[in-house]
């Protein structure tokens, strides 16, 4: 059968393939180039060696204050909403009355695009706010919960769905069993459910990391980096050191090829770690 | 016993406000939509009333100011035109690279793994000044440009589902004449169905949501919703009309639910396939 096949890539493969080359593969080799270099537009490229990684260290405040305001809020969005979404799948594992309608609302913000989430929430917020006279863009800190309460909204009924798939899938047996030994609920929790989510667990942490790290729509659109950059993520930096900034589309590639890096070692470490933790079935 | 049903309560209680808080931004924004423009700051939470109350005022507004209506349009030739080419083309691609077993093969599926970790940011200067290039920034353009970013997902996909599926009757089929594009289309996809819907959905849901790739190849010539939307609220510099944006708001998100509403089990579904094999 092979053989028979052998002469058919150009049909099933090419396509693909070229429109993943031309729109992928060349512009990141491209994209690597690029940010050792100084560039205006991709023909102008000279040579300046580690000079844009340099001046994105040194010589500029946004990038590290976007750094730093993202890991801040990775880290309190990847616990809140993994949190929040395995609690309400043990609720809606219950067999509780209107199962199916919670869980309708619960996953339906997901299916909403990040730029009209972005001022949903906008709206929302500074209307709260507004009571006491304050917006959005007025201190950092609001920008930053506006944001941590936007992703929870959008992906707990996500995570919730993958949660409940994983939960499901545990015998009941098992639960009934240590029931009977004389196990507390919260060991059973602990000791029994746990462990047989894991695999959900690493999923639902894995697309919460990288969900939170590379947030760039509803950045734009809840506080567009106001007040004066201050909630700039990484994203969002890059995207305004490219086009808001002449001269330095060098740094902003070579800000593009640490965020890639930071992304890949989080992605990698973390299924590492989580992966070691499942149980074998 | 009692007990049990009183925590049944509570925890239904609780369900019960955590979905009001949940529908609550959207409700939010639907009523204002039919306020007028001038009540919407300063109270936004009252409900319309005979003073505030315009009607569809706001979505006529919306509508002709914006091109809400074209730019919904162009998304879904888009969505539906990228979702189809990658369905399609990714399916048949992986079902050769896992069939034909050469170290070729073999790494182009590495190279369609590794993309989906890479950050849209990192090819997003270099992918846009070639796609510009290549004439690749119209409405149809970027539907090969959406086939080479989904590639790395929907390949992923569907060759895990392959390697799942026995040989021996591709191989009948091949045996009895059947030529490999026959046998993919009459005999292999039809097996794939559950994982082209999954794909489809998946891809569906970025592809219609999608903001930065269009706003970057088609701009504010050929708007999608998503870019109409940022545009106007760009375009204003502060000077918004409330109205008008809360019925855009809604407009962008009623066709969404709509769907969602009656393709729900096949949604959900589809999302945790992907996340579990993914």
């Amino acid at each position: 059968m092979e053989k028979n096949m052998k002469k058919y890539f150009p049909v099933f493969v090419l396509p693909t393939f070229v429109a993943f080359t031309v729109v992928f593969l060349i512009p990141f080799v491209l994209g690597i180039y690029l940010s050792f270099t100084e560039f205006t537009t991709v023909e102008s490229a000279t040579w300046v060696g580690l000079e844009n990684y340099i001046k994105a260290f040194t010589q500029d405040e946004n990038f590290k204050n976007a750094l730093w305001f993202t890991i801040k809020f990775t880290f309190v969005s990847v616990i809140t909403i993994n949190v929040i979404s395995f609690f309400l799948a043990l609720l809606l594992t219950k067999a509780l009355k209107g199962t199916n309608f919670f869980r309708t609302v619960f996953f339906m913000p997901n299916l909403i695009g990040g730029i009209v989430l972005g001022y949903i929430w906008n709206l929302l917020i500074n209307s709260i706010l507004g009571v006491f006279g304050f917006d959005i863009t007025y201190d950092a800190d609001f920008g930053f919960w506006g944001l941590v309460f936007l992703l929870n909204w959008q992906l707990i009924g996500y995570m919730m769905v993958i949660y409940i798939a994983g939960l499901q899938n545990i015998p009941k047996e098992l639960n009934e069993a240590a029931m009977i030994d004389g196990a507390s609920p919260f060991s059973v929790l602990k000791n029994i459910t746990v462990p047989m989510v894991m695999p959900a667990v690493t999923i639902c942490l894995f697309l919460t990391l990288t969900n939170s790290f590379k947030l760039f729509d509803q950045n734009l659109a809840l506080t567009g980096g106001a007040p004066a950059r201050e909630t700039s993520m990484l994203a969002l930096d890059i995207y305004n050191t490219f086009y808001g900034r002449i001269g330095w589309q060098g740094v902003g590639q070579a800000k593009a090829v640490v965020f890639f890096l930071i992304v890949a070692i989080i992605a990698f470490v973390q299924l590492k770690i989580t992966g070691r933790k499942e149980v074998e079935q | 016993m009692m007990k049990s049903k009183i925590s049944h309560w509570i925890s239904f209680a609780f369900l019960l406000f955590l979905s009001l808080v949940f529908i609550f931004p959207i409700y939010l924004v639907v009523i204002n939509s039919f306020k007028s423009k001038f009540n919407i700051i300063g109270e936004p939470f009252s409900f319309p009333d005979e003073d505030t109350f315009v009607g569809f005022e706001n979505y006529i507004y919306g509508i002709e100011s914006a091109d809400i209506v074209g730019s919904f349009f162009r998304t879904l030739i888009i969505t539906v035109g990228s979702v189809v080419a990658i369905v399609v083309l990714t399916s048949m691609t992986a079902w050769y690279i896992t069939r034909v077993k050469s170290k070729f093969n073999k790494w182009i599926y590495y190279l369609f793994l590794f993309s989906m970790i890479v950050p849209f940011q990192m090819v997003m200067y270099t992918m846009t000044s070639i796609s510009v290039k290549l004439g690749l920034n119209s409405v149809l353009g970027i539907i090969p440009v959406y086939l080479g970013f989904g590639s790395g997902l929907s390949v992923f996909m569907f060759s895990g589902f392959v390697k799942g599926l026995p040989s021996e009757i591709e191989e009948a089929a091949m045996i009895d004449g059947c030529g490999p594009i026959k046998t993919f289309f009459y005999v292999v996809f039809p097996m794939l169905k559950p994982t082209a819907i999954t794909v489809a959905i998946l891809n569906a849901m970025w592809i219609w949501n999608d903001f930065l790739l269009p706003y970057l190849l088609l701009g504010s010539n050929n708007k999608t919703l998503s870019v109409a939307i940022q545009l106007t609220m760009q375009g204003a510099y502060g000077a918004i009309d409330w109205g008008g944006f809360m019925a855009m708001l809604v407009l962008a998100v009623i066709p969404i639910i709509i769907f969602y509403l009656f393709c729900q089990k096949y949604i959900i579904k589809g999302v945790v396939d992907g996340a579990v094999k993914g």
